[in-house]
């Protein structure tokens, strides 16, 4: 077996490619899946804190491509579910210590003891993205249903698609159903009519992501919220399977339903 | 309910609608690298090259860049109102 290398990109900063990184790695790990999520953004940690993994760094992926450390060495096991590991990016360094060949030969190294090696990419389209771009199978990514955020996301989609890595998956976050219904944010369908790529899935504007990530606890272990679930399922579309998308009107509650039905919502 | 009646007469497009809108054409800008600009340029010099051979209605000349999955097509529609008169 030879692990699958999958790339989390976005363009734009702060739509949640980290968080995604996390998630989607646990969720695959939970499935029995070897995993390694990769930061591969250097001088700007931040993958460790979301896993919840900061406090047992020793080396990082700069020791380990620079030869400091073996690469088993600069991997950290994740606490709360076997065979899932963590590179972490240098704090130190910028982004020109690692080469795309670095990585791609890092990840070949890593291949055959993992089924699944998820990078997370920096911001921007630069040395730090070509790096992460580089060893990728297949490449995911990361939008918010906002303008800038969408604008940013078919640039990346171009590179992607000229760097020969394939068309990516789209994979929307922060979608909130109750503005897409009141027609104050872009649907999922506006979305992917506008960049025409396939979706990966759609995880939606949840409370409990800003606190599992307070806690350092991927909220892909949390099955009952919907982010949870929804990553559970861009995990199993990964794997092949066929899962629909989730019914993201359950998110309104049953309080906010009865209320409707007799008028009183706002 | 105000809210929801103005909603239903209003003729103002929703801000998803908007944004939705706003986003297609700078989309299209970006992957084609053509300002609006460079647009009214690419027709004037396309009306010029036409009217040699046929009499164009410059005003009844559409000319769009559309959007077919990640590709861009340009379509132009030009009805001919009639040959140039040919000086022998």
């Amino acid at each position: 077996m030879s692990a699958k290398v999958i790339t989390i990109t976005s363009g734009k900063g702060g739509v949640g490619k980290t968080t995604a990184t996390a998630n989607i790695g646990a969720a695959l790990a939970t499935m029995g899946q070897r995993v390694a999520c990769i930061d591969a953004d250097i001088g700007l940690r931040n993958l460790d804190v979301v896993l919840g993994l900061e406090n047992r760094i020793v080396y990082d992926l700069v020791d380990a491509v620079e030869g400091r450390c073996r690469l088993n060495q600069a991997m950290i096991k994740d606490k709360h579910i076997p065979d899932l590991y963590l590179i972490p990016s240098a704090q130190t360094r910028d982004k020109t210590a690692v080469s795309p060949s670095d990585m791609i030969r890092l990840c070949d190294e890593l291949r055959p003891d993992l089924d699944w090696i998820i990078v997370d990419s920096p911001a921007g389209i630069e040395r730090g993205f070509k790096n992460a771009i580089a060893p990728a199978d297949e490449v995911i990514v990361v939008t918010n249903p906002e303008v800038s955020a969408v604008r940013d996301a078919d640039r990346i989609i171009g590179i992607v698609e000229a760097e020969e890595k394939g068309t990516p998956r789209l994979l929307i976050n922060r979608l909130n159903p109750e503005m897409v219904k009141q027609n104050n944010m872009l649907s999922a369908d506006d979305v992917v009519d506008l960049l025409a790529i396939h979706l990966i899935g759609i995880v939606p504007e949840d409370k409990a992501v800003l606190i599992s990530t307070n806690q350092g606890t991927p909220i892909a272990l949390d099955k009952k919220s919907l982010a949870g679930q929804a990553y559970q399922n861009i995990a199993r579309r990964l794997m092949g399977e066929e899962v629909p998308l989730l019914d993201l009107d359950k998110s309104s509650g049953f309080f906010n339903r009865i209320s409707s039905v007799f008028g009183s919502g706002d | 309910m105000d809210n929801f009646i103005n909603r239903i007469f209003s003729k103002e497009p929703s801000s998803a609608d908007k944004a939705k809108d706003r986003l297609r054409l700078v989309l299209i800008n970006d992957r084609t690298d053509l300002s609006a600009i460079a647009m009214e340029n690419l027709k004037d010099d396309l009306l010029e090259v036409l009217s040699r051979y046929i009499q164009i209605d410059p005003k009844s000349m559409r000319i769009d860049i559309t959007q077919e999955g990640r590709q861009q097509r340009l379509i132009a529609d030009i009805p001919i109102s009639g040959p140039v008169s040919r000086k022998y």
